[in-house]
């Protein structure tokens, strides 16, 4: 069986989603999308895991230049803190794990940039990112997206689906993380290096000044883990074991 | 057959490529001060990466520096260990006798008192204090320029760091680029009036453009040198990069 005879076997009463014309359609992940999809997966783990320890220092949020604990925060997470010094009305100190923390979320951060720029390279080049990512032009209307939404809320609609080939919603969602969500993440970081503004300046004033540029950098991952929740929660709807084959060989079947 | 091996030839010339740009790159970034002490083990990739992109793009670069309207009203001294005797004293006596003694690649060796190290010359700067953790607070810091200080001293061109102690046993240390930034103060005077002592008073270095860690409090001694063996600062803080520009 071959991924396009999923196609063939399709018999749902919408339109399936493959929006192009039937020669450029190839079912599967190139290769680069597999590499860069598998370091980013690691290094997004390696940079949710130290970041939520660096939290755990002070799991206080400002907003504007500065903040600290005898300064007002805009929200706290109700967690206990790995310094004693910080307020949190409980009675203990964790212990502090910032030292491999930080330099495994920077290290992290390296490899999310490289995976990101060589996937970008290549994806602009191939034509991957205009053709599988962007919404076709029959697709570029909020009426798609909302059919598409309409669509994902019905469970017959997952089954079908041949990996690299993307709806409306999809290609929407992946293209935020790509243009959106990423270069957030990566800016609002950058904004909290005191080495790095002192180079590009604007990069902190612009947000609103060093707590801004935390404060946002922690919504941001929050929007990035949302994202990764729901890609996993899909991926399982899907077919687990065929799309995971699909992102490590390349095609959705098995090889005889 | 054939494809299996152009692949793995193909492969092994990557290979040797980026084991031989690898070798080039560690080089060069030698020569030019873009290895930091601290690349060995686990994080070198990523300790050598953020210090050696720093150094390209903003080797003289200028902390942001802020009006005085900008100043903390509520800035946050954080803990500091329990003092010793010896400093009690030194408090007691207002600190007349603190000296800050410079040893190392200098040609005068100078124990530096308060008094000599404040007519040497000095600089006021409204900076950002940044701590790791996360919390930050601007105030107004005056102090001699530690580069005034080191040519003060006769510094030699062999030195490529500034190791500097503090009385409670806490060090540190800077490269060249960083001890010679003009930012870079011996800081005594804070807010406009000395600097009291749970902000580090009577003698603290403040290192604008890296993190707090790097801005050690009570500091007596200077060590140039040109090779920097000890890298934890305090026993327990393991794995905090030596560089904290980020």
């Amino acid at each position: 069986m071959t991924a396009r005879s999923h196609t063939a076997a399709w018999t749902g009463d919408v339109a399936p989603p493959f929006d192009q014309p039937a020669a450029a359609m190839t079912a599967g992940h190139p290769r680069f999308v597999r590499i860069t999809h598998w370091l980013t997966t690691i290094a997004t783990i390696a940079l949710v895991i130290s970041g939520i320890e660096l939290i755990i220092s002070h799991p206080r949020f400002y907003w504007g230049e500065v903040g600290n604990v005898n300064t007002t925060p805009l929200f706290s997470i109700p967690i206990p803190a790995s310094r004693a010094t910080v307020p949190t009305g409980y009675g203990f100190t964790l212990p502090d794990q910032n030292g491999w923390s930080r330099s495994l979320h920077f290290q992290a951060a390296w490899l999310v940039l490289f995976a990101g720029l060589a996937y970008l390279i290549a994806g602009l080049r191939s034509g991957h990112v205009s053709r599988r990512l962007v919404p076709a032009p029959g697709d570029r209307s909020w009426r798609a997206l909302r059919a598409s939404i309409a669509e994902h809320r019905r469970a017959h609609i997952i089954a079908p689906h041949s990996p690299g080939v993307y709806n409306v919603l999809q290609r929407t969602a992946y293209l935020g993380v790509l243009f959106v969500l990423f270069p957030l993440v990566i800016w609002t970081g950058l904004a909290m290096s005191p080495g790095f503004t002192a180079v590009l300046p604007w990069s902190v004033t612009s947000l609103g000044g060093h707590q801004s540029a935390r404060t946002l950098h922690f919504v941001t991952m929050l929007a990035l883990v949302v994202f990764t929740v729901v890609h996993v929660v899909m991926v399982t709807r899907a077919g687990f074991r065929r799309l995971m084959r699909a992102m490590i060989t390349g095609t959705a079947e098995s090889r005889p | 057959m054939t494809s299996i091996t152009r692949r793995s030839l193909l492969a092994g010339g990557v290979a040797t490529a980026v084991a031989a740009l690898g070798g080039v790159a560690a080089a060069a970034g030698r020569r030019f001060g873009l290895v930091p002490p601290d690349a060995e083990g686990l994080f070198a990739p990523g300790n050598t990466l953020s210090y050696a992109a720093h150094r390209l793009v903003g080797r003289d670069a200028l902390a942001r520096e802020f009006p005085r309207s900008a100043i903390s009203t509520k800035p946050f001294a954080n803990q500091i260990s329990a003092h010793t005797e010896a400093f009690a004293r030194h408090q007691a006596e207002h600190f007349a006798h603190w000296a800050l003694d410079v040893r190392g690649l200098v040609d005068r060796p100078l124990p530096l008192s308060l008094t000599t190290l404040r007519g040497l010359e000095a600089r006021s700067q409204v900076t950002a204090v940044t701590c790791e953790e996360g919390w930050s607070y601007v105030a107004e810091w005056t102090g001699t320029p530690l580069s005034a200080v080191l040519q003060a001293c006769g510094i030699r061109a062999s030195a490529k760091y500034v190791v500097y102690f503090a009385a409670d046993g806490w060090f540190d240390s800077i490269d060249i680029d960083e001890a010679m930034h003009p930012q870079t103060l011996v800081a005594w005077g804070m807010n406009g009036g000395p600097l009291p002592v749970p902000f580090g008073g009577p003698l603290r270095m403040r290192v604008p453009r890296q993190l707090g860690y790097k801005s050690v409090k009570f500091i007596n001694r200077l060590l140039v040198t040109d090779e920097v063996a000890d890298l934890q600062i305090q026993p327990g803080l393991r794995n905090y990069a030596w560089y904290s520009g980020i």
